[in-house]
């Protein structure tokens, strides 16, 4: 009997876990024994980091997509047709189109997606960076900023936990570049009592953040954002002027994930070790769409992705589990345009900083071409 | 009815369970309840003061040893 895989999400974790299966069962693949479908919603791929340095101009659009065809493995089947409905009692999805897909093992990987409409006001006062469209947008609004009060807002849940700081960074250097020096003025707001979750992080940046002049508000929670009076008010009281207001807004998965009513905002209760959908034996989830309370990034995808693939590779050839996920997350943090750091950290290891180098810097760079040779499954 | 739900962010480093209540509360309706386990010491003054702060309601915390459990309830 044939094993069905249906993998939903072309992004980086559903890639990565379809190129790493189709490897790992070949032979079962070229005899009929086994067959892998991705289903998506778009037949692009991004590369969502590069997003990070469309507003001042280093990434040009067409660096940041491929076609998934050409991403994934040609003995995968791709199709696209968004998943409009998971039934994992009767193993089944359905999608947009009204045809359904079978499946014996599921991996769901349809990420998080940008819910300012959470928060009155910021869909239509702030800028945003985490999307193509916005990305552009706030490169423009940057080319005509001739100086004032900038608020980089920062809401929870939200994936890259370092987009932010990097962004308040960056955006710094920039603007002094451009000439702006002591005419700009940066605040950063962050939901929680330091300026980072990471609290190496969090430590570092304060100094980083005195010298360079840019005020911080902690415990900000974005209630609402008034456009006639520029101002962004937080649930613990406290009002913010601005004239340039950049968000991060909170985040929900996917809107199939609360359709079918698998996990609330779209989150889906997941177990922490071994990645399987709560109450079930043969959904797995991987990468942001999980409720695991760790950081949603891509490093997280590509280490569960790895973890999933060992599993489920073991399961169709020996059925038996093979290990569990540790909780390991890599980040590498620009700490300027030309410095960076990086961190690491699991379930028992807590995250330990280094200094920023240009050498860090440099490895970024690589990393963000070295992409697609990790969703090819190369790396 | 309200409703209660866990949030076991215990030896996880980020975001952290404070940061994990918050998205929790966010995804909350008023009334619900959300019990955070943390393992991380710092969680003892942070999670009350935030409460505090916003004006939701502490209803326990509870030092279990080798972790802390809290309850908030969403009033806002
Ligand atoms: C500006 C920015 C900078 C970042 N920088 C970093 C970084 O430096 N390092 C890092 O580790 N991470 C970074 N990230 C985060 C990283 O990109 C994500 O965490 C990662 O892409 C998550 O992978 P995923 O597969 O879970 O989700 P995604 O890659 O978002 O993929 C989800 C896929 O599911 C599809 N999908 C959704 N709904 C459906 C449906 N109903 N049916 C079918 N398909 C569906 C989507 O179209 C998408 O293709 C950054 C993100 C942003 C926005």
């Amino acid at each position: 009997m044939r094993t069905k895989i249906l993998i939903l999400g072309g992004g980086l974790a559903g890639t990565i876990v379809a190129n790493g299966l189709v490897r790992r069962l070949a032979s079962e693949i070229r005899s009929g024994e086994a067959a892998i479908t991705v289903l998506g919603n778009t037949p692009r791929h991004m590369y969502q980091p590069g997003l990070l340095y469309v507003p001042f101009g280093r990434a040009r659009e067409q660096e940041l997509f491929r076609d998934e065809r050409t991403v994934l493995d040609r003995r995968i089947s791709l199709i696209i047709d968004a998943a409009t409905r998971i039934d994992v009692v009767n193993n089944r999805v359905h999608a947009q189109s009204g045809r359904s897909f079978d499946y014996d093992y599921l991996v769901i990987a349809t990420g998080s997606r940008l819910a300012p409409e959470l928060v009155p006001g910021l869909a239509e006062n702030a800028h945003q960076f985490y999307d193509l469209p916005g990305a552009k947008k706030l490169r423009d609004a940057l080319t005509d900023f001739k100086g004032g009060r900038i608020v980089v807002n920062v809401n929870a849940p939200h994936k890259c936990p370092v987009a932010p700081v990097e962004m308040a960074l960056m955006l710094d250097e920039f603007l002094r570049e451009r000439g702006l020096g002591g005419k700009f003025e940066i605040t950063y707001t962050y939901p929680i009592g330091r300026l980072h979750a990471l609290e190496p992080l969090a430590n570092w940046m304060v100094p980083e953040f005195e010298r360079r002049g840019i005020k911080s508000q902690n415990f900000f929670n974005t209630q609402a954002v008034d456009g006639d009076a520029k101002t962004i008010t937080s649930e613990e009281g406290d009002t913010l002027p601005y004239d340039l207001l950049i968000t991060i807004p909170p985040h929900r998965g996917a809107q199939v994930i609360e359709d079918s009513g698998l996990g609330k905002m779209g989150w889906v209760p997941t177990n922490p070790k071994t990645l399987l959908c709560d109450g079930t034996k043969n959904a797995f989830v991987v990468g942001d769409t999980t409720n695991i309370p760790i950081s949603k990034a891509g490093s997280t995808a590509h280490f569960e992705a790895d973890t999933v693939v060992d599993n489920l590779a073991m399961l169709v050839q020996e059925g038996r589990w093979s290990r569990d996920y540790d909780g390991k997350v890599f980040c590498f943090i620009e700490t300027g345009m030309n410095t960076g750091t990086h961190m690491w950290f699991n379930y028992t290891t807590p995250p330990q900083p280094s200094p920023p180098t240009q050498m860090v810097h440099w490895f970024k760079l690589a990393y963000n071409r070295m992409y697609w040779l990790s969703a090819c499954g190369l790396l | 009815m309200s409703n209660r739900q866990t949030v076991d962010a215990r030896n996880t480093f980020c975001p952290g369970p404070l940061m994990e209540l918050i998205a929790a509360l966010r995804a909350s309706t008023v009334g619900d309840e959300v019990e955070v386990l943390s393992s991380d010491k710092g969680s003892i003054d942070d999670i009350p003061a935030w409460t505090r702060k916003v004006g939701h309601t502490l209803v326990s915390s509870d030092n279990r040893g080798d972790h802390f459990a809290f309850v908030i309830r969403k009033a806002k």
